[in-house]
């Protein structure tokens, strides 16, 4: 039978505030344990919550991007459970009058062609502490720092139809909140996680099935891998005549599998009602639209303008619109080398392969965009070669110099000089005899790719210095003038 | 909507709240007289009225995004019941 793969993400994202949702407490990760709190993240009695409004305003900044409407009136509610990261016996969240409504997020596919997927609402709430479960005397420690931190938490409707979709969805929410800096989108961190809704249905079938909700996914790696486990779970249960039961599930990574969640989530009985420490927040008109005009340019903006103006192509252009951060930086290469075609290979090239080589995020390359643009232009003014610009990059990469200091030290001043060159091919041409006859001896359109290994000869004789441009040259009227 | 049994011990599981069996009846009872009252105001015709979220008539004041309180861990875990390197103790989660 042929199945239909149905999933919807639930995606948290940590707004990027300096104090948390409800206290004048510290945001920071990494933090020594219970130090970023007050007495409202600890839950004392008669401790009374105030609402950021920097959260607020990210919120509605998000529902802006996203184009959704935007809760005039929206209500904090109280979700009860008991869990001791959780001092208060309740997270306070939203349930009936969300921050941001119906909206919509368009992905790109495979094959090129674009797919709307709908976002049902986004809600603030806040984060919980965190359970240490090492041993200390049998007992559980507790971190309370976490404890208020703001997340915002973005529904989508059930509108994808493979894992490939749900990580190009997750990818652009990434894009988003980072280009309108509502959140660092640091995904080691939980700056960014998914819950995936996950089920499957025979193709043509309208009635859903059962899902499993799979938790706690932080890693776009992961969703995909976790999504395509999982519905070959549910398949293998429905072609051996079983069914599905609804049910959390969690990803375990190193086995690649999914499994039930132990009983505490059993009684999904949050018994949600208005928070009545906090009155409802009223927004008004003037408020959404002055943080409308303020959106900065849009992931799928920026990627339209790359191609528009600087002529990229549409692949190199969605790449590089991906985060504020690798957009930000391919623009400032671009300001200094003048060439956005070269700047988009190398930031996508040797750029990105150095990062993931050293699992690195754009913002911490040791290589600034200035140097990289500083060397792009010196390939372009003939100084070096791809070859060695590609030494430099690497030496740029262990800090040890500047562009022209280490093309200067390591001798990677590419050699123009004509007579130069040209007695170096007249030597390789004199100490190749064989080759020359094979050359000679052969078709015409053969004799193209047979210039290689002359080339690679004059190449070595320079060091790699000669400009492979005029070697070419050179050696194509030197040898067909033998003929 | 009339309570069994079985629900106020649901109830109470979720509550961590400790019923003991033989009062499990009357509680059903008069929460269940409570539900009456709630059934009975839903006859009243609310067409048009917005549901109310909280009875005062305010909306809530906002917070500067400022960092306002320092680290007083110190002073927090000299009343907590068991602490250790930072952390709270608390009796065993078992995950």
């Amino acid at each position: 039978m042929a199945w239909e793969i149905v999933i919807g993400l639930e995606i948290h994202v940590q707004l990027a505030t300096k104090s948390k949702l409800f206290s004048g407490a510290k945001v920071a990760f990494g933090a020594e344990p219970n130090t970023q709190t007050t007495l409202v993240d600890l839950g004392m009695p008669g401790a009374l919550p105030v609402f950021n409004e920097q959260a607020l305003r990210m919120a509605v900044t998000f529902g802006t991007a996203i184009d959704a409407d935007i809760g005039k009136h929206s209500v904090f509610a109280r979700k009860n459970y008991f869990y001791p990261d959780s001092p208060k016996g309740y997270q306070t969240s939203q349930m009936d009058h969300p921050i941001v409504g119906i909206g919509h997020l368009d992905i790109q596919l495979e094959d090129g062609s674009t797919k709307r997927i709908g976002v049902t609402r986004a809600h603030l709430e806040e984060d919980a502490g965190k359970s240490l479960h090492d041993d200390f005397d049998g007992m559980t420690g507790i971190d309370l720092n976490r404890s208020s931190t703001p997340l915002l938490e973005i529904v989508s409707e059930p509108d994808m139809r493979s894992a490939k979709e749900a990580v190009a969805y997750m990818r652009k929410m990434h894009a988003i909140v980072t280009t309108i800096g509502i959140s660092d989108g640091n995904m080691a961190e939980g700056s960014m996680r998914c819950d995936a809704n996950v089920s499957v249905r025979p193709k043509g079938q309208e009635k859903l099935g059962t899902r499993a909700e799979l938790k706690n996914i932080n890693s776009f790696r992961f969703i995909e891998r976790a999504i395509n486990v999982e519905v070959e779970r549910q398949i293998d249960i429905l072609e051996d005549g079983g069914t599905i039961a609804q049910e959390t599930r969690l990803y375990d990574a190193d086995k690649n599998e999914t499994r039930p969640m132990r009983s505490k989530e059993e009684a999904n009985d949050y018994r949600y009602f208005p928070c009545p420490d906090l009155l409802p927040i009223n927004i008004d008109e003037a408020y959404i639209d002055a943080i409308r005009n303020a959106l900065p340019e849009l992931p799928d903006q920026r990627s339209a303008r790359f191609v528009s103006q600087l002529s990229l192509s549409e692949y190199d252009a969605g790449v590089l619109s991906a985060s504020r951060a690798l957009a930000d930086y391919f623009e400032a290469v671009v300001a200094v080398c003048n060439d956005a075609k070269l700047g988009a290979n190398w930031v996508t090239g040797e750029l990105a392969k150095f990062l993931n080589q050293n699992n690195m995020e754009i913002n911490a390359a040791p290589v600034s965009a200035e140097q990289l643009g500083q060397l792009i232009s010196r390939i372009k003014d003939d100084t070096i070669n791809t070859k060695g610009a590609k030494t430099v990059f690497e030496a740029l990469w262990d800090q040890t110099g500047t562009v022209d200091g280490i093309i200067a030290d390591k001798g990677l001043k590419q050699v123009s000089d004509m007579g130069a060159i040209e007695a170096m091919v007249d030597d390789v041409i004199a100490a190749s005899p064989k080759q020359v006859q094979q050359y000679l001896d052969a078709e015409v359109e053969k004799r193209g790719k047979m210039l290689g290994f002359f080339m690679g000869q004059v190449m070595k004789a320079s060091k790699g210095a000669a400009n492979p441009g005029q070697v070419n040259g050179l050696l194509k009227n030197k040898l067909d003038a033998l003929c | 909507m009339a309570l069994e049994n079985a629900d106020i011990e649901n109830i109470a599981v979720l509550a961590r709240l400790q019923v003991p069996a033989t009062e499990t009846s009357d509680y059903a009872n008069s929460i269940s007289s409570i539900l009456a009252l709630v059934d009975q105001m839903q006859q009243v015709d609310t067409e048009g009225v917005e549901p109310l979220s909280n009875p005062h008539d305010a909306t809530q004041r906002l917070r500067p995004d400022e960092v306002t309180c320092d680290n007083q861990r110190d002073a927090f875990m000299a009343i907590a019941p068991a602490t250790e390197e930072g952390l709270y103790l608390v009796p065993k989660v078992i995950d």
